[in-house]
C-alpha cells in the first residue's frame, strides 16, 4: 500500500515537473552521472567542470544535478531512473560502462534526452560523444620515445575497452617512430579510480625500469608516486591524464591530455532549449578543441618540444592522422596499407579496436 | 620471463603495501574482540587520511600528521561509540552510516588539498640491520610507520593474551552479561576499544595519503577499509593470522602488478582477482576460530 502511494506520488511529481517545464516556468533540469568523485583531479573532475560551464552559460535557466562515484552496473540504472523520475530533461552519463544502463533507461523514458560518453550505442533519445584521446596519446608517445633513457615506457591501463587499447596503440606507434628500441610495459589496474593501486602500479613500473609513465586511470596518484621517486633521486616523467594535473609540473608531469567537455555540454543544452536536439554521434579531437594538450614543460629538451608542437599542429589541422599506414596488427597481418588511414567504424575501425599493433609484446586481456 | 622483477624490491614493497590494511584491521580486531561490530572502518580511514594529510602539509611534519589522523579517527569512532553504546543504536546501520559520513566529511575537508604533494617521509635505514645483505633491504629499510604497524600488532597480541585488561576486554566481547555481572564496565571497555579501532583506522588512512600514494584524492581509500574488515573475519580474530592475511593480500597485490609489468603469460583477469582468492583460501583453510560471542549485540545493564 505504502509502496503504491510512493510510486503514485513519484509519478505525479514527474508529471507535474513535465507540465511545468512545458509551460517554460521551470528551469531545464540536467542530470550528470559520474563514475568517480568530482575531486578525483582527472576524468570526473573535468566532466564536472563541463557541468559548471553549463551552469555559468545559462544561469537560472538550468538546474543541474549530479551523482558521483556511481558503479558501472545495475546501480547506474537505478541512479539514472531516479534522475529521470525527478524530472531531468537531459542526462549525461559519463563513463563507458554506463552504455547498456543508459540504453535501458532511455527506452523507458522516451521524453528524456540522454548523452552517453565514449560508448557506441545510439537510440532516438540517446546521443553518444567522445573525444579522440588517441591524438593526445600520439603526442605523448612522440615525447616519451625521445626522452626515455631506459627505453622502457610504463603504461597504467584501466579496462581493456577500445578507447584504452587505441590509446596504447597510438602511444606505442609514435614512440616507436622516434625510438625503434622502445618497449612498453602495460599494467591493467581493472579500475578507473583507486589511488593506492595506481600508485603501486607506478612504483612497480619504475622498479622494472620504466622512466616514463603513461596512465589511463583517473587519479593523480601515479604523478605523486613518480614525484616521490624523483625526490629520492630518480628521473621519472609522467603525463597528466584527462585533466592538466599542473600541480605536478614541470616534473614529473611534462605534458597532459585535457578533456574539455564544457563547449559540448553547453551546445547540447542549448539544443534541448531550442527544441533542435537530435540523436548524434560526436567524436572530436585536438582540432575541435575537445582534446587539449597541456603545456609541454621545460623539463624536456627544446627540440623535442618543438617537434611535439609540430605534431599537435598537424593533428589539429587534419593534415596527419594518428593511425596512418603502413601498420600491421600484432599477429603480423596487415591492418593499414601504406598511406591508408584508419576508419572510425566498420571491421577493424577505431571505434571497436580490440587488438594491439605489431611490436607490442603483451596480449590484450580477453 | 621473470627477468625484470627484482625479488628484493618485490618483498620490500609487500611490507609497504600491506601496512594500511594491517593498521585498519588490527584496530577493528580489537573492537570486534570487545563485542562491537563497527562497519565504519572505511569512513574512519578516509577521515584519517585527509586529517593526517592536512596536518602534515600545514606543519610540515608527517609525524604530527599521523598523530592528528589517529585523533581524528578516534574522534569519529567515539561518535559511533556514543550512538551504539550509550544511545543503543543498531551497530550495523550506524557503522554503515559512519562510512558514508566519513566519506562526505573527508571530501569536504579535502577541498583545496587535491593534487597537493605530501611532505617527504624518508625511509629509515636501520643501522647494522639495514646493512645485512638481502634481508636488510627487504625488512629493515622502510619508513618508520611500517614498524609502528608491526609494533601495534605485537602489542595487541600481548595485550589480549597476557594482560588482565585484555582478558576483561575479551570477556566483555564473549559474554557481556556475564562480564557485567562480575562488575566489569562493559560500556567503558567498549568505548575505549572503539576509540582504539578508530585511531588505528585513521593511521591506516594517513599512511595511504602521506606515504603510499602520497597525495590526497577523494575516495582515496577505495574500499581498503572493507578489505580490512574482511581480513579480521578471515583471520579468525587472531592478531598473528591478521598479520599473515594483510601481508598475503598486500604481497599478492604487488606480485600480480609485477607479473603484469613483466609480461608473464597468465591472463590478467586471474592475476587481478588473485589477492582476494589467495587471502580467503589461505585463511579459510587455516580454519580460524569463531566470532566473539557477543559480537554485534546491543548491551544495556538493565537486561
Amino acid at each position: 500500500m505504502l509502496r503504491r502511494t510512493l510510486l503514485a506520488s513519484a509519478a505525479a511529481t514527474a508529471m507535474l515537473g513535465g507540465m511545468a517545464a512545458a509551460e517554460g516556468h521551470e528551469p531545464l533540469k540536467i542530470g550528470f552521472v559520474f563514475v568517480g568523485p568530482i575531486g578525483d583531479g582527472g576524468w570526473t573532475y573535468e566532466h564536472n567542470k563541463g557541468r559548471l560551464a553549463v551552469e555559468e552559460a545559462f544561469g537560472d535557466a538550468v538546474e543541474t544535478v549530479f551523482v558521483e562515484s556511481v558503479p558501472e552496473g545495475p546501480d547506474a540504472e537505478r541512479v539514472m531512473t531516479q534522475m529521470a523520475l525527478e524530472g531531468a530533461d537531459l542526462i549525461f552519463t559519463t563513463s563507458f560502462g554506463y552504455m547498456d544502463p543508459t540504453i535501458n533507461v532511455a527506452a523507458r523514458f522516451p521524453d528524456v534526452m540522454f548523452e552517453h560518453a565514449t560508448g557506441y550505442k545510439q537510440a532516438d533519445n540517446v546521443s553518444v560523444y567522445s573525444a579522440r584521446f588517441y591524438e593526445g596519446r600520439a603526442v605523448q608517445g612522440h615525447i616519451a620515445g625521445q626522452i626515455t633513457e631506459s627505453n622502457v615506457i610504463g603504461y597504467i591501463a584501466s579496462f581493456p575497452i577500445p578507447e584504452v587499447i587505441r590509446g596504447i596503440n597510438s602511444a606505442y606507434l609514435h614512440a616507436k617512430e622516434v625510438n625503434p628500441d622502445v618497449e612498453f610495459k602495460i599494467i591493467w589496474a581493472y579500475t578507473w579510480f583507486d589511488p593506492a593501486k595506481e600508485a603501486e602500479a607506478a612504483n612497480v613500473l619504475i622498479e622494472q625500469g620504466a622512466d616514463v609513465i603513461l596512465q589511463h586511470t583517473d587519479s593523480t596518484a601515479p604523478q605523486a608516486a613518480a614525484a616521490a621517486a624523483n625526490d629520492a633521486g630518480a628521473t621519472i616523467y609522467t603525463f597528466g591524464q584527462a585533466s592538466d594535473m599542473a600541480e605536478f609540473a614541470p616534473m614529473p608531469r611534462v605534458s597532459s591530455i585535457i578533456d574539455d567537455w564544457g563547449p559540448y555540454y553547453v551546445a547540447r543544452t542549448q539544443a534541448v532549449m531550442d527544441g533542435t536536439w537530435e540523436s548524434v554521434s560526436t567524436w572530436d579531437g585536438i582540432g575541435a578543441g575537445m582534446v587539449g594538450i597541456g603545456e609541454i614543460s621545460d623539463a624536456i629538451p627544446a627540440d623535442v618540444k618543438a617537434s611535439a608542437e609540430d605534431l599537435i599542429a598537424r593533428l589539429a589541422s587534419g593534415e596527419y592522422h594518428a593511425f596512418t599506414g603502413p601498420i600491421n596488427k600484432q599477429d603480423g597481418s596487415v591492418w593499414l596499407a601504406e598511406g591508408e588511414t584508419a576508419s572510425d567504424y566498420g571491421d577493424d575501425g577505431l571505434a571497436g579496436m580490440g587488438f594491439y599493433v605489431e611490436g607490442i609484446t603483451a596480449e590484450v586481456p580477453q | 620471463m621473470f627477468g625484470s622483477i627484482d625479488p628484493i624490491l618485490l618483498l620490500a614493497s609487500l611490507m609497504v603495501a600491506a601496512t594500511p590494511i594491517m593498521l585498519a584491521a588490527i584496530g577493528e580486531l580489537v573492537v570486534e574482540r570487545a563485542g562491537v561490530l563497527n562497519l565504519g572502518v572505511e569512513g574512519m580511514m578516509i577521515t584519517g587520511s585527509i586529517i593526517g594529510f592536512i596536518a602534515a602539509i600545514n606543519t610540515g611534519s608527517p609525524w604530527l600528521g599521523f598523530l592528528c589522523a589517529a585523533l581524528g579517527g578516534a574522534g569519529l569512532a567515539l561518535l559511533f561509540g556514543i550512538l551504539t553504546q550509550v544511545l543503543l543504536s543498531n551497530q550495523v546501520a550506524t557503522g554503515l552510516a559512519l562510512t558514508l559520513f566519513g566519506l562526505g566529511l573527508a571530501s569536504l575537508l579535502g577541498q583545496g588539498y587535491l593534487g597537493v604533494k605530501a611532505p617527504a617521509f624518508p625511509d629509515w635505514n636501520i643501522p647494522l640491520l639495514g646493512d645485512i645483505p638481502v634481508i636488510g633491504p627487504i625488512v629493515f629499510q622502510h619508513d618508520p610507520m611500517v614498524y609502528v604497524g608491526l609494533a601495534i600488532v605485537a602489542g595487541v597480541w600481548w595485550f589480549l593474551k597476557k594482560t588482565r585488561a585484555g582478558l576483561v576486554l575479551r570477556a566483555v566481547g564473549e559474554n557481556h552479561e556475564a562480564a557485567h555481572a562480575l562488575g566489569y564496565h562493559v560500556v567503558r571497555t567498549r568505548l575505549l576499544a572503539i576509540m582504539f579501532g578508530g585511531a588505528c583506522a585513521g593511521l591506516g588512512g594517513a599512511y595511504l595519503s602521506i606515504v603510499r600514494v602520497p597525495t590526497y584524492a577523494d575516495s582515496l581509500t577505495a574500499g581498503a577499509g572493507w578489505i580490512a574488515s574482511a581480513i579480521v573475519v578471515f583471520a579468525g580474530w587472531k592478531p598473528w593470522r591478521l598479520l599473515l592475511g594483510a601481508y598475503l593480500f598486500g604481497g599478492v597485490t604487488v606480485l600480480q602488478l609485477n607479473l603484469q609489468a613483466a609480461g608473464v603469460a597468465i591472463p590478467v583477469e586471474y592475476l587481478s582477482m588473485s589477492p582476494y582468492i589467495a587471502t580467503i583460501l589461505v585463511l579459510v583453510i587455516m580454519s580460524a576460530g569463531g566470532a566473539p560471542g557477543s559480537l554485534g549485540k546491543t548491551f544495556h545493564a538493565s537486561r
